[in-house]
């Protein structure tokens, strides 16, 4: 039988939208207060949610304990308590949590063995959130 | 095609116990969960049916008749219980969030008639919850 499986973090962290294809005017125009030089912060919410056929002998689409670990020690560690624009992720891309969320993805995609990725989600604040599927995943 | 969904709450205990495994195995792999007098959890439950609305009611599903279902079937088996010792399911199989989703689908899919059952989330703390959708 397939599940799926959805686990929860917080993290803090603050972020400054500029893009350096933008004119400072266009900056401003465009990402409005995000653009204040001195960034600013959220408590982002991410869901990771991860699929797969439960195992018999455990009752489990894959043990907490990996997803737990994993996220801990690659993406909290790396994104909790800092500036994101100075991360290595966001050297050529702006923080927006769309980026965000793709960059997060990308490191489970890559790292994470223990079930399917399948989606990952932000909520930046109570007012927004934002999804992440993959590239060739229509949803209905 | 609408999707109705039902949320419940329920309060039950349960542990981690696999006899095939070696008392080390069942400490490595479900550690604090395999203790032995078992621990609790709120849960929430969420049932999301879909059909076509009616047009004579304008209804997905009679939600009284959903919240009843719901009740007999679900509720009144597992609220309150040892979920390893009182609930049959879980006799012989791991009484995980997967497990739980799994068994709650089976228990409500062939007593629905007027709306066909779409998904069973269960959320064992608001930090992790687990869909079924019927797949095999």
């Amino acid at each position: 039988m397939k599940a799926y499986l959805t686990r929860r973090y917080m993290f803090s962290a603050s972020h400054r939208l500029h893009s350096e294809a933008m004119s400072d005017a266009e900056n401003a125009a465009t990402y409005g207060k995000c653009n204040n030089p001195y960034g600013h912060g959220h408590n982002y919410a991410l869901e990771i949610m991860v699929s797969g056929t439960v195992d018999d002998s455990t009752g489990m689409v894959c043990n907490l304990t990996d997803l737990d670990g994993f996220v801990q020690r690659e993406i909290l560690v790396r994104f909790d308590h800092q500036n994101l624009n100075t991360l290595p992720q966001f050297a050529e891309m702006v923080p927006t949590t769309e980026n965000l969320c793709i960059a997060v993805y990308d490191i489970l995609q890559r790292g994470f063995q223990a079930a399917h990725l399948e989606k990952v989600r932000f909520e930046e604040t109570m007012m927004n959130s934002f999804e992440y599927w993959g590239e060739n995943r229509v949803i209905a | 095609m609408v999707y109705l969904t039902r949320k419940a709450e329920f309060s039950a205990s349960h542990y981690y116990h696999n006899p095939q495994f070696t008392a080390e195995e069942n400490q490595r792999i479900f550690g604090k969960c395999n203790n032995p007098n078992g621990h609790g959890h709120n849960y929430t439950l969420e049932v999301t049916v879909k059909g076509e609305v009616d047009p004579r009611s304008g209804f997905v599903v009679d939600l009284k008749q959903l919240k009843e279902t719901m009740s007999r079937e679900v509720l009144d088996a597992l609220d309150h219980r040892l979920l390893n010792k009182e609930v049959p399911e879980f006799f012989t199989r791991i009484p995980t969030t997967e497990n739980l989703a799994i068994a709650i689908w089976q228990r409500l899919s062939p007593k629905l008639k007027a709306a066909q059952l779409h998904r069973v989330r269960v959320y064992e703390t608001p930090d992790l919850f687990v869909d079924f959708y019927g797949e095999a």
